[in-house]
């Protein structure tokens, strides 16, 4: 194998995984050209949109600015990941559906994982401590206002407070 | 009848996207596919002299590079307008497909074809392009200017388009002794659409033909312009249009889909992709036009109107793209919103070396507003009036009808959507509040109204068409040409069919996406029309297919057909309400039977011979901090009549996004260009200021429901609409806080600063 290409092993969605990639290759490209996970978007490759949002060891990363040879030992969650065996939506997918925060959709993955790493902290925020964590990830449909009910609702809820 | 309309149903496409499942064009796209990657003008204005790509060919990887000497000699047309057979009202056919004379910095000149993306962006960059360069001119009113730089030899002094208006007499109306003029001009910016999901198309060929898969709005409208713009017959390309991230107009023109399918044709058919960045894509696809308005009152001491006059400077940047269309919407707005006998209108569509300026959220109508309702402030105030109160006044009455359009206000709807505004905002309480502030962060409330016209005839075409077909299980397909951009009208076309044809929503399952060798002809989303205009062909096709339901109930039941109708998705015997079977037996016994079988479907076109008026406003608070020069805004509301809401829930959530839109429009939106070169200088999401999650505070969206009697489901525009009145009610509301008119948008600190000191504020 020529230098250009590693290979790296990593957890992706509870799995496994050994795959050689380009030393160049963004962890996004890994994710959706090597795994098809298409839930991660591409919405300007340098970091500011949040569409290509994933947790990586229990914390959030723009995946297009993190090289896939990083990944190497880690542990990644990606939207796919989130449903149950059964093909149950988690909480907060669930919440977004309900509360109306998907419109074109595109955001909606970076959205979500955020959301997951902000209920996993098990904290309860405030709505504007909820705007700032939220805050990396640009949606030009919704005006945010319905993620927030979506996010803030599921938060109360796994918090038992209603 | 109406049972899912007026439901707020959770969207059909909800799942598929929460689960990340939902497929957008990339996604599709096999991953053998060759990357194209653009070579773009780096002069705002010259002719390409010469390109180099011997060093670029060594790059391996490389497939081909081809160059504006490569492609065909046949300009043609983007605007994603319905094509006119009349040929003075086709849209300005202007470019090719690359250009050797460019006009704007961003213009393409070449592509290079490669097996992968690295290949493609190394070789892009070896690209050595030689050019004569010309002068430009970046201001509308300085390429008006004689002697200025000339970018299009057709129009000379590079005006695309000058229309007029001339109602009544104003030269003699405004001699009337007593009037009071009041004048102002009022600028707005270059903005972009910034869709999450960029621009991207991909084109291979299969049996001779030409298949495109595009992010677009228009599926229809572009297999019209590949066709156009490789001089081959229209049917020999297939448009499909997936799941989209967002257009909001920008893919309401054919972007790059006609390039990227002219180069699979140059690469033996092979599957080629175009995927634009964020920087081509704030650039080098389409912006919202900046118009400069310069309007003229001539009021009485009572308020009244004696004479109006407005003139308007649009931006068109180096493209016609949707032209003069846009300006003239945003002109054609203003002697309507209030009445006035004596009108005098100008509006200008000028070249410039900017970006091509296309359809945006709105349609010339945010501008319109940002000038004519901060004039209407500035009309209040110099008459002593309070500003919304004066509004009552002199706003377009109820029964008012617009002759052209044959629109009528049906219901006195300002005066509604304005009591219902005022009431969530307390503004009256507020006014009086913050009345004699000196302090230097003041508080302040403002408002705007809007109207928008829904679709596009008597201008255009109007027609949708609509096929059903009858499953086994008594379910329906769905299809129209009309597209799902996220805005959700598959889920109230959903609603609308599930109603017409008397079955659950649940059996209703709509083909997302549009495919023109399969969906029937629709031109696509724009003018704010998939709910109004699909309504129309969904009603008509449903009731096709009832009909031919029933004729078969009639034959299997042995009753009258006109004692029999489909309920719930059951075959009732209206006489006693009996349920005779149900649809999807009747569906099984229809298709499978030996006696007579049939195959239970409907197709119709509908052609749309109205339109429809749909109103609202926006009611805003700020503070500002005088020193710091900065605005927060601290509520808004946005109140809507778009007839009888088809999914309430929906309806909201798509009132915020354009509320959102229109606060970065009035703050902090706005493509800056350097003065000297032309280049563009923050086309990137970290530079361009869109509005944040940190950015707005709640947004309120409230409805004023009046039906609107043309339309089957009472229903009319809501798409564009909550984008078009928040920038110009919060300059209304800074104005309040601290007595500073600010007439250009966007109103960031900088422009603040400057009126602050130009004012004694600071
Ligand atoms: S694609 Fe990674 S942040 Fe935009
Ligand atoms: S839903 Fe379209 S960008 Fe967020």
């Amino acid at each position: 194998m020529s230098k250009q290409y590693k290979v790296i092993h990593c957890t992706i969605n509870g799995k496994e995984v050994e795959q050689p990639v380009d030393v160049r290759a963004s962890l996004t490209d890994m994710l959706r050209n090597d795994f098809r996970l298409t839930s991660v978007k591409k919405g300007c490759e340098v970091g500011e949109c949040g569409a290509c949002n994933v947790i990586i060891d229990g914390e959030c990363y723009n995946s297009c600015l993190y090289l896939a040879v990083w990944a190497d030992g880690k542990n990644i969650r990606t939207l796919e990941g989130l449903m149950g065996p059964d093909g149950e939506l988690s909480d907060i997918q669930q919440a977004f559906i309900d509360e109306a925060a998907i419109q074109c959709g595109f955001c909606t993955p970076g959205f979500i994982m955020t959301a997951v790493e902000i209920l996993e902290s098990g904290k309860e925020y405030t709505d504007d401590e909820l705007r700032k964590l939220l805050s990396g990830h640009l949606c030009r449909c919704t005006g945010y206002e319905n993620i927030l009910r979506a996010v803030k609702k599921t938060m109360l809820r796994r918090l038992g407070k209603a | 009848m109406s049972k899912s309309v007026g439901q707020s149903v959770k969207r059909v496409d909800a799942f598929e996207k929460a689960t990340g499942r939902a497929k957008y064009t990339d996604d599709l796209c096999d991953r053998s596919a060759l990357v194209v990657r653009l070579v773009h003008s780096t002069v705002a204005h010259g002719m390409v002299t010469a390109i180099d790509t011997r060093e670029a060919e060594q790059v391996p990887g490389v497939v081909k590079i081809l160059t504006c000497f490569d492609v065909p000699n046949i300009p043609f047309p983007t605007a994603g307008h319905p094509w006119s057979t009349d040929p003075h009202h086709q849209d300005v056919a202007d470019r090719l497909l690359m250009n050797r004379h460019v006009r704007y910095y961003g213009d393409e000149v070449a592509a290079v074809v490669a097996e992968n993306e690295v290949a493609a962006a190394q070789a892009a960059r070896l690209v050595k392009v030689s050019y004569e360069e010309y002068p430009f001119v970046l201001d509308v009113q300085k390429a008006m200017e004689p002697g200025a730089p000339q970018i299009h030899e057709e129009y000379p002094g590079n005006i695309l388009a000058h229309t007029q208006i001339r109602n009544g007499n104003y030269e003699e109306a405004i001699k009337e002794p007593g009037l009071i003029k009041v004048e102002g001009w009022y600028d707005t910016p270059t903005v972009q659409h910034c869709h999450i999901e960029n621009h991207i198309c991909t084109a291979y060929m299969e049996a001779g033909r030409i298949t495109v898969t595009s992010s677009t709005q228009i599926p229809h409208i572009v297999r019209r312009v590949c066709g156009q713009a490789l001089g081959i017959p229209w049917g020999k390309v297939r448009i499909i249009k997936p799941y989209i991230g967002g257009g909001f107009g920008n893919k309401q023109d054919a972007l790059y889909e006609p390039l990227c399918a002219w180069i699979t044709t140059q690469v033996g058919g092979r599957l080629v992709k175009i995927d634009c960045s964020r920087e081509e894509t704030f650039v080098s696809n389409r912006v919202r036009h900046a118009i400069r308005t310069h309007i003229i009152s001539w009021v009485r001491p009572d308020g009244t109107f004696a004479a109006r006059k407005i003139e308007c400077f649009s931006n068109q940047g180096a493209y016609a793209s949707h032209g003069h269309g846009v300006v003239a919407k945003g002109m054609g707005a203003f002697p309507q919103i209030y009445p006035c006998p004596n009108v005098e209108g100008d509006a200008w569509s000028v070249f410039t070396n900017k970006p091509a300026a296309g359809a945006m959220r709105g349609y010339g109508i945010p501008q319109a507003m940002w000038a004519g309702e901060s004039h209407i402030d500035d009309v209040a105030r110099a008459l002593g009036r309070e500003p919304m109160e004066y509004r009552y006044q002199i706003v377009m009455p109820k029964g008012y009808r617009d002759e052209f359009s044959k629109n009528e206000n049906y219901y006195d709807t300002f005066r509604q959507v304005m009591d219902k505004g005022r009431a969530a905002l307390d503004y009256d309480r507020k006014r009086q509040a913050y009345a004699g502030q000196t302090g230097p962060v003041r508080r302040g409330v403002g408002m705007a109204l809007f109207w928008y016209n829904t679709a596009v005839w008597p201008i255009s075409l109007e027609s949708s068409s609509c096929r059903m077909v009858l499953n086994q299980d008594g379910s329906i397909q769905v299809q129209t040409g009309e597209t799902e951009i996220g805005q959700g009208c598959d889920t109230a076309y959903a609603q609308m069919a599930a109603d017409a044809v008397g079955i659950p929503f649940e059996d209703v399952h709509v083909v997302s996406t549009q495919d023109t060798d399969i969906t029937p002809f629709g031109t696509g989303a724009y003018a704010s029309r998939q709910t109004y205009i699909g309504g129309f062909s969904i009603r008509q096709t449903g009731q096709m297919l009832k009909e031919r339901i029933l004729t078969y109930a009639q034959e299997l039941t042995r009753q009258m057909r006109s004692d029999l109708d489909v309920i719930d998705g059951k075959i009732v015997r209206i006489t006693d309400g009996r349920e005779l079977m149900t649809l999807g037996e009747l569906a099984t016994e229809a298709l499978y039977s030996l006696e007579h079988s049939q195959h239970i479907t409907a197709e119709s076109t509908y052609q749309i011979k109205n339109n429809a008026y749909s109103f609202g406003c926006t009611f805003a608070e700020v503070e500002v901090d005088i020193p710091m020069c900065k605005v927060k805004l601290l509520n808004i509301v946005n109140v809507h009549d778009c007839g009888k809401l088809i999914n309430p829930a929906l309806a909201e959530a798509q009132v915020h996004g354009g509320m959102s839109m229109g606060i970065g429009y009035g703050l902090s939106e706005q493509l800056l260009f350097d003065e000297k070169t032309g280049r563009p200088l923050n086309n990137n999401l970290l530079d361009y200021k869109l509005s944040t999650f940190m950015d707005h505070p709640n947004l309120q969206a409230l409805f004023v429901e009046n039906p609107e009697p043309t339309n089957p489901y009472g229903t009319k525009a809501l798409g564009e609409p909550p984008a078009c009145s928040p920038a110009p009610a919060i300059r209304n509301a800074i104005l309040n806080a601290t007595g500073v008119a600010m007439n250009d948008a966007p109103m960031t600190p900088h422009a603040l600063f400057a009126r602050f000191k130009e004012e004694g504020l600071l």
